[in-house]
């Protein structure tokens, strides 16, 4: 069993997708002879061929639509977007096509795609590499959004995204594509996507989070742990459609809730996650729910970027405001 | 680095115009061979008055409540009609929302776009060209959708194309030059039309670009760009079938700037008295595709006075029944919204559907 980081699971997937179903193809800019700016497509064109594995010109919003074009006929698009800033063009196809192409001929085309990006902060990137937008994409009636915080769960989900009839907006924390590393069994086997995944069990808080965050939050955790607390830390995996129940039944057990994410604060997707707690889960509540998140500003450029990352310390010092709560 | 510097000769800056009958009905060049058959003249020119038919049936329908915003073809007809002729059944047709005669040619029927203009997408659900997109409302997305229609087509070595159709504005926006992009340098299968109706809702078609022609924007991506008089249907269908061949043999994509003029408003929702001149609109009448047509089939013998009244009629009763249909047709169950959103529900979708069917359920009951 080989033992690869997230980076390379995202890889082993593609070439394991593409080796179960030749209606899989790969596109976006440098995916071919250079493997894609991360690697994440390296080795893919010599395997496949440069029809399965198509370098593009620069053009996000032309190949995603293309994309559309692609899955209506039946084939199995996997685009890459370089980096999140640069995802926005596709935006307009993501939201006016993609995602309502079944809807709108009631099943007659369909659409399954899916559009991947690293995203997020903390690799000391230039302007406009940093983002975090999944909270727009998870707007989206009729898209998924899949976030993979490991090597074996970026591995099983991106199988399952490509394998999903319906179009998957698959994000990859690049942050952490080489910060673990895990083994990771070529099997095939996908993992369930709309689930969200119990990292740790704990009854004391309950800390909620997605991607590179995970690192932080189970840092936080095993703090926690030594003073006592025991945290249960929940990776949400599937951001739309959310698995509430998950969430509801470890808040309805600890009756504390931090929910920590590197997007902006303001309409993040941490504000869904609190109101779905308000709204079913109030009355096992034993103290507000906090967030720990990006701040409302434009994601600094690197010399501020460590100011605005959550860190451990900042989710401590939130679990530490909810169990303060009696 | 000599590759670097060797661009070769640009290749041919002349943007052809092919214009075949005169807005008179007398011929202004060869005709091609299938204009020698009247019946397929007959066909073409059928689908032309049912198309405007429809259109006619379709703005009474809204103006008397019963149809939600519609876009009328009047005098662009041709277009529609002679693009869909030139195409095969297992070719795939993305229109935008003024397409309507294409999709009558291609097979979908009135009651489907009455029923889709009449808000219910249902009416997207073609019972006829089953690979056919639905209109695209958003200008210019459709392009891209073509390129990756004909990228499957090329990556399975399919003899058939793509055809899609855009307004004059849509060459503005940056969505139809990827495409185009996309398209030839991968050589794929796809024909670009553009619907230039001069028009784009209220902005003229000398503010929208500097360019003399919308075809000339082909050079730029290096692909057959060409000008085809957009209310001559047998023009159309020449050159839209000159195009697929190229595209069906691996000779790559083309783009042909139909021109016509929009004798309608924009839409329903619109009153195009509010910045176009009638002059302009009545000038424009003396050209537009179905008289020139019929004066051409009549003077051939091949069309009399009974068989116009036979058409008028027949396409009336054609159009009245879908009407009836139509508006005898309930809308889908409330939770209808929820059944096409993915392949299957997600649980956490469950609630919600439930909701609406539910309150949907205690309206009809309250009702009873």
């Amino acid at each position: 069993m080989p033992e690869v980081d997230l980076l390379q699971s995202v890889n082993m997937a593609l070439a394991r997708a593409m080796k179960l179903n030749d209606s899989v193809v790969v596109l976006g800019e440098d995916v071919g002879v250079d493997g894609g700016v991360f690697r994440a497509t390296n080795g893919l064109l010599e395997h496949f061929g440069p029809e399965r594995v198509r370098d593009t010109p620069l053009s996000e919003a032309g190949i995603t639509g293309l994309s559309v074009g692609l899955a209506a006929q039946g084939l199995r698009p996997v685009v890459e977007i370089q980096f999140m800033g640069f995802i926005y063009p596709a935006i307009d196809q993501m939201v006016n096509h993609a995602s309502r192409l079944r809807n709108r001929t009631r099943g007659r085309l369909t659409c399954p795609m899916v559009l991947r990006a690293p995203f997020g902060g903390g690799i000391h990137a230039p302007e406009h590499h940093s983002e975090s937008c999944e909270a727009m994409f998870a707007h989206i009636p009729g898209l998924r959004v899949v976030i993979p915080s490991s090597p074996k769960r970026a591995y099983g989900l991106l199988l399952a995204a490509i394998e999903n009839p319906d179009p998957v907006v698959f994000l990859e924390p690049k942050r952490i594509y080489h910060v673990q590393k895990e083994n990771v069994e070529d099997d095939g086997n996908a993992l369930p996507l709309d689930r969200c995944f119990v990292l740790r069990e704990g009854s004391d808080v309950t800390l909620i989070t997605w991607g590179a965050m995970n690192v932080e939050t189970l840092a936080a955790a095993d703090q926690l742990a030594e003073d006592g607390v025991a945290a249960e830390v929940i990776d949400v995996a599937t951001l739309a459609p959310l698995d509430t129940q998950t969430i509801l039944s470890s808040v309805g057990k600890t009756g504390r809730c931090v929910i920590v994410h590197e997007a902006v604060r303001t309409g993040g997707f941490g504000g869904e996650i609190a109101a779905r707690l308000a709204e079913e889960g109030l009355l096992s509540l034993l103290a507000p729910v906090r967030r720990v998140a990006g701040y409302d500003t434009v994601m600094p450029l690197p010399r501020l970027e460590h100011h605005y990352m959550p860190s451990v310390g900042r989710i401590l010092t939130a679990a530490k405001e909810v169990l303060e709560y009696t | 680095m000599s590759n670097m510097t060797d661009h070769g000769s640009l290749q041919n800056l002349e943007i052809v115009f092919t214009g075949l009958l005169g807005a008179d009905g007398k011929p202004i060049g060869e005709l091609p061979d299938f204009a020698g058959n009247p019946k397929k003249l007959i066909a073409l020119y059928r689908a032309m008055v049912l198309t405007r038919k429809l259109d006619e049936q379709a703005v009474a329908l809204q103006r008397t409540g019963r149809l939600g915003t519609y876009a009328s073809s009047l005098g662009q007809e041709a277009v529609g009609v002679g693009v869909a002729a030139a195409m095969s059944d297992n070719d795939v047709f993305l229109p935008s929302f003024r397409e309507q005669g294409a999709q009558l040619v291609r097979g979908v029927s009135v009651l489907e776009i009455l029923r889709y203009w009449g808000g219910d997408e249902q009416g997207s659900c073609f019972g006829g060209p089953k690979q056919d997109f639905p209109v695209a409302i958003p200008v210019a997305s459709q392009f891209s959708h073509a390129a990756g229609v004909a990228l499957a087509m090329k990556l399975r070595n399919e003899s058939r194309a793509a055809v899609v159709v855009g307004g004059d504005g849509s060459t503005s926006k940056g969505d139809f030059y990827e495409a185009l992009n996309l398209a030839g340098v991968w050589q794929l299968p796809v024909v670009f039309i553009i619907n230039n109706n001069q028009w784009a809702i209220s902005v003229p078609r000398k503010e929208q670009t500097a360019a003399k022609t919308l075809a000339q924007k082909a050079i730029a991506v290096g692909i057959a760009g060409e000008q085809v008089d957009g209310n001559d249907v047998i023009a159309v269908r020449f050159v839209v079938e000159r195009a697929l061949e190229r595209a069906r043999t691996g000779q790559g994509p083309s783009l042909i700037e139909a021109l016509t003029y929009r004798l309608s408003d924009h839409t329903t929702a619109d009153d195009a008295t509010r910045y176009r001149p009638d002059e302009e609109v009545s000038a424009q009448w003396g050209k537009e595709p179905i008289s020139r047509l019929r004066t051409y089939l009549s003077d051939l013998g091949a069309w009399t006075r009974k068989d116009e009244e036979t058409l008028l009629g027949d396409s009336t009763a054609q159009v009245d029944e879908a009407v009836t249909a139509y508006l005898a047709t309930p809308p889908s169950e409330a939770d209808e919204m929820f059944k096409y959103l993915f392949e299957s529900l997600p649980p956490d979708l469950e609630h919600q559907r439930n909701q609406v069917a539910n309150l949907s359920k205690e309206k009809t009951d309250a009702r009873s």
